[in-house]
């Protein structure tokens, strides 16, 4: 195991360094320089994105589900006499119950702004049969929700306690989908990179058939000629994702950051030590370029035996 | 020990037989000419010494070691063991004759900066001093066979097996040619020449002793008196 790390790592220095002679033996082929570039470059400018999309919803749900988690909501529906009592009686349980940091009862103002999207702005609350919403804020540990619904059964039988919980499991359920589906895009997008590598470097070796042909001639083994291809696509790979990666870094610059208005639609660049991340592009497509071109070289050579 | 001996060597393509029951030993230091007529199995019997093509029947053995027995990178090691020379030379057309020469060298990890004494010794020794820096399609055909020549002898080789080396070059070239292989063997090299050339072969033989091997219908021999 110790020898086969040695051995990659001694691999990865002989590209990093280089054989000038090596290298010029393999004569520069145009169109399969270019299409390594490009691919490699496009598909480093989409994974920043895909990264981007990825981290932004694991933000996304992250604060979603904090927000709902730390909140619950008591709905008191009581006939229209009863409504203040009953909301007091159940101010009063709530200040009583371990695990709740604070309970207020909304303002008529306050419940008008949330009915707004859909009634307008001239809802007559006061005037309408609407229950009476008192939010919740829970502290560290949270409250005991059974127990909590029995005692206000027995002072405040018109209250309803919405702790989120419905609302927050598909939330969860969706982001950790989105988030899941993100990787994946990563990994089909590293796989996509790697057949175009593939074809490329398989046009370079086919190309260059002759000169392989010589190269055995005069002594030439395998990993020899391998290398000359494998150097040459890596770098390419390298230089490749490099541009597409500062290219897609660039392009997240220009998105919208965090807006409450524009809801999910914005903060969906990177924050903070997470821009570190598409550091790992170029490198990642390095290494897919040296494995896919060192399996078409070995693949080729043992065919043009 | 036989630098290459082929012990009933049958080689078939395509479902005929190209060549059949063919026993062969080149001593250390001996001179062969092969001949034959075109298509009779000259350039096939050549690779079968240097282990591009593997026997279909019989044993092939390369420095005491059966082909069949090599992965590729042992042919290659032995490739540096045996120096080619192709009636077509095979350069890389985007190197210099220079690089072209040195290629053996790099391909054997060595550096040919510590080398460019010999090289220029060796081009100076093949007459190609001055054009070291042109590309192989801008030599002439007797300059491109002297350049294959020195490259097939840079690493010093036991072996030197040329194809139809005089195929491509007046008689006076031809002269110039094989006294460089006739040099290479006083120095002790094994050598063999496919040629269908038979002046080549008879002026050759008055500078030195040379067995000359005849391919026909598909098997060798040993050429007549008249050779």
């Amino acid at each position: 195991m110790k020898a086969a790390i040695f051995s990659i790592t001694e691999r990865f220095q002989s590209i990093a360094v280089g054989d000038t002679q090596a290298d010029r033996v393999v004569p520069p082929t145009g169109f399969t320089a270019w299409l390594t570039l490009f691919s490699a470059g496009a598909m480093a400018f989409l994974a920043v994105f895909t990264m981007a999309l990825s981290l932004a919803t694991d933000r996304l749900a992250d604060r979603w589900g904090e927000e709902l988690a730390r909140s619950s909501t008591l709905r008191i529906s009581a006939p229209q006499g009863q409504i203040q009592a009953q909301t007091e009686a159940a101010l009063r349980v709530l200040e009583t119950t371990p695990g709740i940091a604070s309970a207020r009862a909304l303002s008529d103002d306050e419940q008008r702004t949330l009915l707004e999207p859909w009634f307008g702005p001239d809802l007559p609350v006061e005037r309408l049969p609407i229950p009476r919403l008192i939010e919740i804020i829970e502290d560290g540990d949270g409250f005991d929700a059974e127990g909590l619904r029995l005692r206000l059964a027995a002072e405040a039988p018109g209250a309803v306690l919405d702790d989120h919980t419905r609302w927050r499991r598909p939330l969860v359920k969706a982001a950790s989908r989105l988030r899941l589906l993100g990787w994946l895009a990563l990994v089909l997008i590293g796989g996509a990179m790697a057949a175009m590598i593939t074809l490329a470097a398989n046009a370079a070796l086919a190309a260059n058939a002759q000169v392989i042909t010589v190269l055995r001639l005069v002594g030439a083994q395998d990993a020899y000629i391998a290398q000359a291809f494998v150097r040459r696509f890596t770098l390419r790979g390298l230089v490749g994702a490099t541009v597409g990666t500062v290219a897609g870094c660039l392009a997240t610059l220009t998105l919208p950051s965090t807006d409450i208005a524009g809801g999910f639609l914005t903060g969906l660049g990177f924050v903070g030590w997470h821009w570190l991340w598409p550091l790992l592009i170029p490198v990642m497509a390095a290494v897919v370029a040296f494995l896919s071109t060192r399996a078409a070289a070995r693949r080729t050579l043992r065919s043009m035996s | 020990m036989a630098v290459i001996e082929l012990e009933n060597v049958a080689y078939s393509y395509g479902g005929g037989e190209l060549l059949s029951d063919i026993s062969l030993r080149l001593q250390p230091g001996s001179f062969h000419f092969l001949t034959g007529p075109s298509g009779a199995g000259k350039t096939t019997l050549l690779k079968l010494c240097y282990g591009a093509l593997i026997p279909t029947a019989g044993h092939a053995r390369l420095f005491d070691t059966d082909v069949r027995t090599l992965e590729r990178d042992d042919v290659a090691l032995m490739r540096r063991r045996i120096g080619v020379v192709h009636q077509d030379c095979q350069f890389l057309d985007h190197l210099s004759v220079a690089d072209n020469i040195a290629l053996p060298l790099a391909v054997s990890g060595r550096d040919t900066l510590n080398e460019v004494a010999n090289l220029r010794e060796l081009m100076g020794w093949v007459g190609l001093k001055s054009r070291a820096d042109a590309l192989p399609p801008e030599l002439s055909g007797g300059e491109r066979q002297r350049a294959a020549l020195a490259r097939a002898v840079i690493m010093s080789p036991d072996v030197i097996l040329a194809d139809e080396p005089t195929g491509n070059v007046d008689w006076d070239m031809s002269q110039r040619l094989m006294r460089l292989l006739i040099e290479l063997n006083r120095m002790g090299k094994t050598i063999m020449i496919a040629t269908h050339d038979l002046a080549l072969i008879r002026a050759a033989k008055s500078h030195v002793q040379a067995r000359v091997l005849r391919i026909s219908n598909r098997r060798i021999q040993l050429a007549g008196a008249d050779l």
